[in-house]
């Protein structure tokens, strides 16, 4: 029976191709959704269209991923109103309006931009999720996969970002927004129109126009060639400088010149100055000491063929490795001009305002200690109740104002105890690390060069202060230990970065014993 | 002062006869009750229905004018028993809340007022939170209009049936002395539109005419032999006068073809609220224009409860099978219609759940493909060149789209920027982290949100103010004590009673946790009775404290800042390991921030325009101080705390930073001391307008300190080229 009718050639019921033209803005709740969803619907019934908004509150409100929608079309003859319908079908939406970058990427995931009719305008920032802000090294999601994406699905794509050029016009984003759906030319209305919605809401009226222009011609005539992204697209390591006016500068970038391969200069160098800059140019000189060494081994192990990079990337952890974070090192950050000067621009500060900062600190007793010369720390450390009775007073929450005297002068005089920094039992303690870190490095090098650079990586895991310090050494120490476990394998060096991947992602080292299960399960057989 | 104000919205229910209403769902109900004359209304505040309660609350006045007497319900059950105004006297009531939560806790007055009937007419209107963006369990509240024999009204999606069906529902309820429940969809509540209004109507007979004149009847009450009575009239007298106005008044609806024309050997049946999905659906097979003209016969039931024997007769008069479309499960009304033709041995098949899911939202691509392959078995013919329907399938299974569904990260909400709530759960997150986990019963609220990452904390949920309730059982001496948690609102709801009484008569010895934000916060921010602020139509400023006493607690400790971490951690270690009996209870209140920053913020603004000397603060992050180890981030989850990738090649790791959306609440701060975490935080404080003393004092500081940097500066080394 079926077939029969299958060939039937029936006309459509009357104006059933004709569809309302529909608009799905997705959001994080509190974005100003209903703002700009508010506005598409006056500006349709503006023109005597019979729209329709609905949306969805509840907790979504609370920050979490939201979605408006609405629906417009024009009555039919005598007036017959269109039945709209209170939710996007996936398939058959006009237009998608995200205010983030990832909801545009959701909102692909829910269907809703297609190419046979979706005009996406999405906003290129990030507003990060809690998953993403959590994990303990860098878990950012790759927005490229959204761009792809977008550019397999939509049939017209608006993106930039919407958010920083309505920042810049003193407005909010739905302003942006809203200038870019007028100018995709996906709704049949004039420019002026969109104006008179915007002036009938009443507040930030001239400042949402400003953006609402700027938004409007960014998508009329494409993107300027901006500075920004010149920079993105710019090598991250500048080139070396041919001298330095500094007498003590300039002889450490002769030597790094002459010591170290090429490839590993333009890293050397950065990280050269993160080391002067912690301590000293005898530092510096300890630093390319270092290096100079590490290059004979990387050669012996045929450095050249692989680019030297086994150096390139000692001089980068090697740097961070020289400079720890004690209480010297934050107490100079603290009182630098400089520093003063970048939290004003944060706060905008204007003449005639006053600007002053609280630290929140809470120094323990052993960070004090270990800023000791090592040999009076240890007999501090031996002495029980005296230990006891100084931490007492010092571990506590200090608030310190840092530009009034009484807040400055002691960080300052903190900052100065860099002239017994290296006398002190936290460089001490880190000599030793660092040391047995390279020898073990250098040891794997000789057999699997791949490893021998997965090794020196595993500096990343070290960061943080008290106890999260001391949860990165313990990291720290079960990956090299597994490393070098499985040294002998030929894809030693891959299961090190999974490793060090397992170790960075979660905070719970879950993952990461489960990698290490998975190693001593193979290496058992 | 609730979340959103409707201050100017609310001058619409002051339009008169002819004029046109536009706005949204909610506006339109309210109008629709102003219109029907009622002389109370009452509710309890939860999605979808919290702004109809601020719609009310902001409406006041008008409500007033009216001699309309509002109330804000302690909780569903007081709002269902102030109904029974309704028993005796021709008043008529309406009451709202959120379903099926709240008509859960309203059904013993509910029972008792379906039972003995109502004078007046009576509405309960539920707003139905089912399907996405629910926020609650997946339940149909049919339920409950079946078993008390209430009758319930599910209007299509279009304002003006909707504001008819309140008015009719009125005269129905009077009709068959019967309270009604009028179900509206989380969508329909906030679907703007327009419809035509009337005049508003004061209440003919009013509540002060029922308290000067009081009656009573012995066989209105719940009592036997009056119980069994009331059984009797259910079925011969108030069912059949229901069915008769429902019919009479023509309540439900026929489209497309009828009479002749109705030539077809199918047809739909369709409860009101999913009316606009499945014409959607109908014009993607072909089978309907945008405005609604079907080919195939629909018949829409607005009355979901009961079924029309006539009408359902009339309708499959020459129909080979019929789909009945309702969401959510069981299919109470699929069975109904079944019954009912199969008592008649009527030819006509039924059909419903076999081709459409049994649970989820009804969307026109779910009710496309239903009716569709219903349409295939049943009457091919009507899907004639079978035009594509619209289908996301292809471009959903591209890879490049595939690999979007493994980086799209979740985005579940969470507590706003500078919530209060975020130091007490990072407090008991560091207690964890010495002492171990404890047993967490939650309860309903933003501080259920503490389930989520970064925090992770609560095993249980059983319902509004039973957090402590649901940790009754684990009342064991000597283990590791519950913490049990709930909200303010909760506690008044029931919570004070069903959780902290139950412990103290049972010498419980948990933890118990109020969390005290000054508001129904969840819901919008409504008032209620521990409210610090002033209502000039509620008593406000009663401490929670004191009523926990009052009903004997011993144990009890207020934190009232509960920014202070540290302090937060050490109440917290106290009550867990305290010697004193019974229950341990810690009051933690701090005003929500949502509703702080909205009355604060234009006053700060107002005073730094106006010259006065006012302290901004706002955090930073010193980014060479942090290591990029994100611990901060596990213990907050603030929207205005994210990281940000340096320009450093040195540095692998996106740092902490602190956007402009910062409040100042001093969590992160407070975290990092009292976790011993970094001191990578800063508070910047900039004082606008200062003072002659701000000034000297500052460039007297400012001079010493630009010394001591110049020199220190200049002595090191330079690497400028």
């Amino acid at each position: 029976m079926k077939d029969d009718t299958v060939k039937l050639r029936l006309k459509p019921a009357g104006l059933a191709t004709e569809r309302p033209i529909s608009i799905a803005i997705v959001a994080m709740g509190g974005q100003g959704g209903g703002v700009l969803t508010g506005w598409i619907v006056a500006l349709a019934e503006a023109h005597g269209w019979v729209a329709q908004s609905t949306s969805v509150p509840g907790v979504a409100q609370r920050t979490g991923a939201t979605i408006y929608y609405v629906e417009m079309m024009r009555p039919g003859a005598g007036g017959q109103k269109p039945v709209l319908a209170q939710m996007p079908t996936p398939g058959d939406v006009d237009v998608v309006i995200a205010s983030e970058f990832m909801e545009a990427g959701r909102s692909i995931l829910r269907g809703i931009v297609t190419p046979d009719r979706t005009t996406l305008i999405a906003s290129s920032h990030r507003s990060l999720a809690i998953s993403e802000k959590m994990a303990p090294g860098d878990s950012i999601a790759d927005s490229s996969a959204v761009s792809d994406a977008i550019g397999v699905v939509a049939k017209q794509e608006i993106v930039f970002d919407m958010n920083a050029m309505a920042v810049r016009n003193g407005s909010v984003i739905s302003s942006a927004m809203f200038g870019s759906l007028a100018a995709s030319g996906t709704l049949p209305f004039e420019r002026e129109a969109y104006y008179d919605v915007i002036r009938k809401g009443g507040k930030g009226i001239e400042a949402s126009i400003r953006a609402f222009d700027a938004a409007y011609d960014r998508t009329t005539n494409g993107a300027e060639p901006e500075p920004s992204d010149a920079a993105a697209t710019a090598p991250p390591v500048a080139a070396l400088p041919d001298s330095l006016r500094d007498k003590r500068a300039n002889a450490l970038l002769t030597r790094l010149r002459a010591e170290l391969p090429e490839q590993a200069h333009a890293i050397a160098y950065l990280g050269l100055q993160k080391v002067v800059d912690f301590q000293d140019a005898a530092y510096g000189a300890e630093y390319l000491d270092i290096l100079r060494d590490l290059t004979k081994t990387d050669s012996a192990a045929n450095g050249a063929e692989h680019g030297f990079a086994f150096t390139a990337t000692a001089a980068k952890y090697l740097a961070n490795a020289m400079a720890y974070d004690d209480v010297i090192r934050v107490a100079r950050i603290k009182t630098q001009s400089a520093r003063r000067q970048r939290v004003a621009d944060e706060v905008g500060l204007q003449d005639g305002q006053v600007l002053n900062t609280t630290e929140f600190m809470h120094p323990r007793m052993e960070e004090a200690a270990s800023t000791l010369p090592a040999g009076l720390a240890n007999w501090l450390k031996s002495r029980k109740s005296l230990y006891d009775w100084l931490d007492r007073r010092i571990d506590k929450g200090r608030r310190v104002h840092t530009y009034r005297l009484a807040g400055f002068l002691p960080l300052h005089f903190v900052g100065a105890l860099k002239v017994i920094r290296r006398k002190s039992l936290r460089h001490k303690t880190e000599v030793a690390h660092r040391d047995a870190w390279l020898a073990d490095a250098s040891q794997a090098l000789a057999c699997n060069y791949d490893l021998g650079i997965a090794m020196l990586s595993f500096r990343r895991l070290i960061k943080g202060y008290s106890d999260t310090h001391v949860r990165g050494h313990s990291k720290f120490d079960k990956v090299m230990q597994t490393a070098k476990s499985i040294a002998a394998r030929d894809d030693a060096a891959e299961w090190a970065q999974r490793l060090l991947t397992s170790a960075i992602k979660d905070p719970s080292s879950k993952d990461l014993d489960g990698t290490i299960m998975t190693i001593e399960s193979f290496s058992s057989t | 002062m609730a979340e959103r104000s409707f201050a100017k919205e609310v001058e619409d229910l002051k339009l008169g006869e002819g004029d046109l209403f536009r706005g949204e769902g909610i506006l339109a109900i309210t109008k629709a009750l102003l219109q029907s004359g009622v002389a109370y209304v009452g509710g309890y505040q939860g999605s979808p229905i919290s702004h109809l309660m601020d719609v009310l609350a902001d409406a006041n006045d008008i409500l007033d004018d009216l001699g309309v007497v509002f109330q804000s319900s302690a909780s569903e059950a007081t709002a269902g028993a102030m109904l029974s105004a309704s028993v005796m006297y021709p008043l008529r009531g309406a009451v709202a809340w959120k379903s099926t939560v709240g008509t859960n806790v309203a059904s013993d007055a509910l029972s008792n007022l379906a039972s003995g009937g109502v004078t007046g007419g009576a509405m309960v209107i539920v707003g139905e939170d089912y399907g996405e963006g629910s926020s609650i369990m997946q339940e149909r509240t049919h339920a409950f209009a079946m078993k008390s024999q209430m009758w319930l009204l599910d209007p299509r999606p279009d304002q003006a049936c909707m504001v008819n069906l309140i008015e009719k529902g009125f005269q129905l309820s009077e009709a068959s002395n019967t309270p009604v429940m009028l179900q509206v969809r989380v969508r329909s509540c906030h679907m703007t539109g327009e419809f035509e209004c009337k005049d508003n109507k004061r209440p003919e007979f009013t509540l002060r005419d029922a308290m000067d004149n009081p009656e009573r009847d012995l066989g209105r009450i719940v009592l036997p032999p009056a119980a069994y009575e009331h059984e009797v009239e259910k079925i011969k007298v108030r069912m059949p006068a229901a069915i008769d106005f429902i019919r009479d008044q023509k309540l439900n609806e026929f489209f497309g073809p009828t009479g002749k024309e109705k030539t077809g050997k199918t047809g739909l049946i369709v409860v009101g609220g999913m009316y606009n999905s499945t014409i959607r659906a109908l014009q993607f097979l072909g089978l309907c224009d945008a405005y609604g003209n079907s080919r195939v016969p629909i018949y829409v039931m607005n009355v979901a409860y009961p079924t029309i024997k006539s009408e359902v007769d009339a309708f499959c008069e020459g129909l080979d099978a019929v789909l009945m479309i309702e969401e959510g499960q069981p299919e109470y009304i699929e069975q109904s219609i079944s019954t009912v033709l199969a008592r008649t041995k009527s030819p006509t098949e039924v059909h419903g759940k076999d081709y459409l899911p049994m649970g989820g939202d009804y969307t026109a691509a779910v009710l496309t493909e239903g009716i569709g392959r219903f349409l295939e078995d049943h009457e091919p013919k009507q899907l004639g060149n079978r035009a594509p329907v619209p289908d996301p399938v292809p471009i959903l299974t591209n890879p490049v789209i595939e690999r979007l569904g493994e980086v799209v990260p979740a985005r579940p909400p969470g507590l706003c920027t500078g919530c209060p709530e975020r130091p007490i759960f990072a407090a008991m997150k560091m207690v964890f982290e010495e002492t171990g986990t404890h047993h967490v019963s939650a309860d309903i609220g933003c501080h259920l949100f503490s389930i989520l990452p970064p925090f992770n904390l609560g095993a249980t949920t059983m319902g509004f103010g039973l957090g402590p309730a649901s940790a009754a059982a684990f009342n064991v001496k000597g283990a590791k004590r519950s913490i049990s948690i709930m909200g303010d609102g909760g506690f008044w709801h029931n919570g004070l009673t069903s959780g902290i009484g139950n412990a103290v008569f049972n010498k419980h010895d948990g933890v118990f946790v109020i969390v005290d934000n000054f508001y129904s916060s969840a819901t919008g921010g409504q008032d209620i009775l521990s409210s610090r602020a002033l209502n000039k139509r509620r008593n406000t400023n009663n401490s929670i404290v004191d009523a926990v006493k009052g009903i004997g607690a011993k144990w009890v400790r207020q934190v009232d800042h509960t920014y202070d971490v540290t302090k937060m951690r050490d109440v917290l270690n106290e009550a867990l390991t305290t010697d004193a009996e019974g229950p341990k209870i810690i009051v933690a209140s701090s005003e929500c921030m949502l509703n702080k920053q909205r009355r604060e913020k234009p006053k700060v603004a107002k005073a730094i325009k106006g010259g006065q000397r006012v302290i901004k603060e706002k955090f930073g992050v010193d980014e060479d101080v942090c290591t990029g180890d994100h611990a901060c981030m596990r213990l907050s989850g603030c929207p205005s705390l994210s990281i940000k990738e340096l320009d450093d090649p040195l540095r692998d790791d996106p740092v902490a930073s602190i956007d402009d959306t910062c409040v100042a609440c001093g969590n992160c701060g407070e975290v990092a001391d009292a976790a011993v975490l970094c001191p990578s935080f800063f508070r910047a404080e900039v004082t606008h307008n200062p003072t002659g003393w701000d000034r000297f004092r500052a460039n007297l500081s400012g001079s010493v300190i630009r010394y001591l940097q110049d020199r220190r500066e200049k002595r090191a080394v330079s690497f400028e080229a």
